[in-house]
């Protein structure tokens, strides 16, 4: 018998990036020996929001979600050694993502390789970072216009590129259905294609279509997962067929690359995630109708902090096992014709089109961000998984069902169970960057910064001025400072004003019970508790806080809630100027210690050291015993899923420091 | 619960609200807000002692259907007030939960403010369960934000009868619409709301959507005053997002509050005599009035209570009224 013909495998990715370029550096090369096929560049949040390491903002975050790049010489030492012709490089980039790609350009023009030979994806789709990410710069119709100028740029000079990733991923994050995850993402790609198809000539626009692709999420439901991806497969065809009028099918091929549920993963017994994780991976790969291009995996312990490269490696080894071990490669669609599948297929199709109907009617994706709605409809799908989960309707093994467990041998060292970013890297990595600007040629620098802001006045594409400033040494935070001064700065409605929780059942005493506290708290302070919840720092991922902030609602507080990207200088004079009972702060980037003690010392200050101040996020256990030593009253981390439970402590906590 | 403040305690606390200090601003925020029996002397002092320093401050009522941008023109209202070297103190209203109690105070980091500025002050109210689109304390927060800031915005929620509650609390009333929002007119038409000292046809953002807008509305109001409800009312067309208008909005208002400088005390006792009759109805009802002995009984209780105690105080002082009417 001859051997079977096997399909090429997905490309295998890891998401990586930290501390400074040149530790990215030797990860991507150990990684690259390791099996893995194609790069993902994570970038930090100063690198993602258009800050220089030394900005205000930046303080305590550079390195720690990704790498920082601040200019061409970053660029440089990120891909020592790589060359770029023939790499497939994935950057996990937004708003600077025309910055980002003009100094991965600048890069091969300066080592002589060839542009065109280029390939890789920018994500570059700022309409999940408004409704759930939260590195937006600039306002919908800007952004909308960077991201074109993206495109119209690559379908040209670098044809390989995938210039946007229109990501579902972020919203299934932020709480979406299978429906809305649908809806959602096809009608971002139908307003970026709508607004592309103005600003390229007609015979190259098939070929812009062609090179739209998606980054979808796959959660613990994999046989609805595995429908989803099906379903998106035959919406897009459709849409491209009758919108855009593409039959080919190369072009009107549904490509999308996936990096699998880290929403579910849970904090107590993290070993059970890496089953998860691959559960989830074969929603994506099953189906050879509609299977992935890429997969990324998240680590096993990403609910505990930063996953060390051995975390990557096991989540790579499950890719590795499922391609090359398992006979799935070797066989035709597996679901082709069955009856069940074709079922649920076909309802997640009239669902997910009617919703796309509705935001159409609305005036399209982006009128229906800034009116709130689609912000407004994902925090309640949110909130009412999280009440299925409090309420024990929706089973998570070790965490509301099956909690006892033996000791793990895997986090019985608990703090060298992640990684930790030395705190050195910020000074290091600014120390480079002061060097960088004292060696450039300013009078460049300035008239490089001048064409770019003329050619953004203009409206006309960004890219070639932005590649001339890449190679006149402009840095990541001149770049978006030049844009900001043009296009202004947006913040996005937080969608938590006019979103209802449901009321469950069995949760409806415990809420009567803290209502009642809190009237009669009212009657004894003379007015209502007041709660602040602010997120410090550049971090976006703002579910949690909103969840916070609707719940206390619920109970009775009165709440400020202020958004992402907030100072401690601006929550503390919030918190003065409001006259708050407590400050509750949110900070999932890991640079809770930075910011929560900065938030701390600001309010002694200011006179409001008796204040009680808690904070949630993804806080290692060490880190949580130095902030209560410091004087935080509470941590709350993944573990604490009771939403009820906490607003007893909160509630409680204000009636102590009443009575004291 | 902490001891009520003493009599000097207060006064060096007015100090402290004359002079800026954002914590003692804050604190006698928290005061006036205080609904509890224990807290009415100590809100009397500290508003008497800030009486004649409160008429300094010009007081400017925002108001409109929601969803028309209050907020996002609140605030560049405040920035452009701050440029001309005023300072600004901002009350922002929101919905109260009927079911909870709660709010969600959302606008303020959507203002953009910069923290480090000592003229800027902001503090957000929850309506508690009031009918209309003011809390029950706006009028002494505002008395407390006025003897501090050259001016003081009022925000209103946009639902019930705002424009209504918030005239008295206000030297001026901005009605905030969008172009082409005929429903307001409607309204004005129909007499359910007064008519406000200035519109702002706010998301004209850019000039010839503000042309149409301004001359859309032109029309209406003529077609109003022929029928003998309207009058000639300054217009602007402004944009928050790009700023187009700002300085015209804050010309048009100025202009206003000069024109009102000579009768501006008799237009404010009349703000808190009304806002007072109105919270005592409110609280009372129509048994209220009639056991005050009705209307004309009411507003001559009203002058009286008014005569020591400021708005909200002075409603205390009817219902103790009220309470010994009873009784007999």
């Amino acid at each position: 018998m001859s051997e079977p013909k096997r399909d090429r495998p997905w490309i295998m990715r890891t998401y990586a990036g930290h501390s400074t370029a040149k530790a990215s550096n030797e990860l991507y090369r150990t990684n690259l020996a390791k099996g893995q096929t194609g790069l993902s560049v994570a970038f930090d949040l100063p690198t993602q929001t258009g800050y220089d390491s030394d900005h205000p903002l930046a303080r305590g975050e550079v390195g720690k979600v990704g790498v920082p790049v601040c200019h061409l010489g970053d660029m440089r030492t990120l891909f020592d050694g790589l060359p770029l012709e023939r790499m497939n490089t994935s950057m996990t980039i937004n708003a600077t993502a025309p910055w980002l790609l003009a100094l991965y350009v600048a890069l091969a023009e300066e080592r002589g390789e060839n542009v065109a030979e280029l390939r890789g994806t920018t994500q570059n789709d700022l309409v999940k970072e408004y409704l759930s990410r939260g590195t937006y710069v600039f306002a919908p119709g800007p952004s909308l216009k960077l991201t074109t100028d993206v495109v119209a740029f690559t379908v040209e000079k670098v044809p390989s590129w995938n210039p946007t990733n229109v990501c579902s991923y972020h919203l299934q994050e932020a709480g979406a259905t299978p429906v809305q995850e649908l809806a959602y993402a096809l009608s971002t790609a139908i307003a970026l294609l709508d607004a592309t198809r103005t600003r390229v000539s007609p015979e190259i626009f098939p070929e812009v279509v062609g090179r739209i692709s998606f980054f979808v999420n796959a959660g613990i439901r994999f046989v609805e997962e595995l429908c989803k991806m099906r379903a998106f497969t035959e919406l897009w065809e459709r849409i491209c067929r009758d919108r855009y009028g593409v039959t080919d099918e190369k072009l009107s091929r549904f490509r999308y690359g996936v990096q699998v549920n880290s929403l579910g993963l849970t904090e107590p017994q993290p070993e059970n995630n890496i089953v998860r994780i691959v559960l989830e991976m074969l929603a994506v790969t099953l189906s050879k109708d509609a299977r992935a291009r890429a997969v990324q995996l998240p680590a096993w312990n990403e609910a505990l902090g930063l996953p060390r490269p051995w975390d990557q490696q096991w989540s790579l080894r499950a890719q590795q096992i499922l391609a090359f071990e398992t006979d799935l490669l070797e066989h035709a669609d597996l679901f082709t014709g069955s009856v069940v599948v074709e079922r649920e297929v076909k309802a997640l199709i009239d669902a997910a089109w009617a919703e796309v109907e509705e935001i159409e009617r609305r005036g399209g994706v982006i009128q229906a961000v800034e009116t709130g709605y689609l912000k407004q409809r994902l925090v309640e799908s949110n909130a009412a998984r999280l009440a299925r989960i409090e309420r024990g309707e929706q089973i998570v093994v070790g965490v509301n069902k099956y909690q006892e467990s033996e000791p793990s041998p895997l986090v019985e060292n608990l703090d060298e169970a992640i990684l930790t970013v030395d705190a050195s890297v910020e000074a290091e990595q600014i120390a480079g960057l002061n060097a960088w600007r004292q060696a450039r040629d300013a009078g460049k620098v300035e008239a490089s910064l001048r064409a770019l802001k003329d050619a953004a006045s203009k409206g006309d594409n960004v890219m070639p001025a932005s590649i001339a400033a890449a190679h006149a040494g402009v840095t990541t935070g001149e770049w978006a400072a030049a844009l900001r001064e043009v296009f202004g700065e947006y913040r996005a409605p937080t969608g938590v004003a006019g979103a209802t929780m449901p009321s469950g059942a069995s949760d409806v005493e415990r809420v009567a019970t803290l209502r009642q506290t809190l009237d009669g708290l009212q009657t004894r302070l003379g007015r209502r508790p007041k709660m602040l919840v602010g997120k410090p720092g550049l971090d976006g991922h703002s579910n949690g806080a909103e969840q916070i902030a609707i719940k206390a609602r619920d109970v009775g507080f009165d709440v400020v809630y202020e958004g992402i990207r907030v100072t401690p200088e601006q929550l503390v004079a919030s918190a003065l100027e409001e006259g708050v009972h407590l400050v509750g702060l949110s900070i999932l980037s890991g640079s809770h210690l930075v910011l929560a003690l900065d938030v701390l010392e600001r309010m002694k200050e200011a006179g409001l050291s008796d204040v009680p101040v808690v904070v949630g996020g993804i806080i290692p256990e060490a880190d949580a015993k130095r902030l209560l030593t410091a004087g935080v009253a509470r941590v709350y981390t993944p573990k604490d899923f009771e939403l009820s439970r906490i607003m007893e402590d909160l509630v409680a906590l204000v009636a102590e420091r009443d009575a004291a | 619960m902490p001891p009520e403040p003493t009599a000097d305690a207060l006064v060096e606390l007015a100090r402290g609200v004359r002079a800026r200090d954002k914590a003692s601003i804050s604190r006698a925020l928290n005061l006036v807000e205080d609904r509890r029996t224990s807290a009415r002397s100590s809100v009397g002092t500290l508003l008497g002692a800030l009486r004649d320093d409160a008429p300094r401050g010009t007081r400017v009522g925002l108001t409109g259907p929601p969803g028309v941008g209050k907020s996002s023109l609140a605030a560049a209202l405040a920035r452009e007030i701050r440029r001309t070297g005023r300072s600004v103190g901002i009350v922002a209203i929101d919905p109260s939960s009927v079911r909870s109690g709660g709010s969600l105070l959302g606008d303020r980091a959507r203002m953009g403010f910069d923290p480090t500025d000592t003229s800027l002050f902001v503090r957000s109210l929850a309506t508690g369960g009031e009918a209309g689109g003011l809390s029950w304390s706006t009028p002494a927060a505002v008395h407390v934000l006025a003897a501090a800031y050259d001016v003081v915005l009022v925000e209103t929620t946009g639902v019930g009868q705002t424009e209504t509650d918030v005239r008295h609390v206000a030297d001026t009333v901005v009605l905030v619409i969008q172009p082409g929002s005929g429903d307001v007119l409607q309204f004005l038409k129909a007499g359910v709301m007064e008519i406000p000292d200035v519109i702002a046809v706010n998301k004209a953002d850019h000039e010839a959507l503000a042309r149409r807008a301004l001359a859309d509305l032109r029309g209406a109001l003529h077609s109003l005053s022929v029928v003998g409800v309207g009058r000639e009312l300054p217009l602007v067309a402004t944009s928050a997002s790009t700023n187009l208008g700002v300085d015209a909005l804050v010309a048009a208002i100025d202009t206003h509050r000069e024109a009102l400088a000579p009768t501006l005390a008799a237009h404010r006792a009349e703000g808190e005599a009304a806002w007072t009759t109105h919270l005592f109805v409110r609280l009372h009802g129509e048994h209220g009035v009639a056991t005050l002995g009705g209307r004309a009984e009411l507003a001559r209780h009203v002058r009286d209570a008014l005569a020591t105690d400021a708005a909200p105080l002075a409603v205390a002082a009817l219902s103790a009224r009220y309470l010994a009417a009873l009784s007999n």
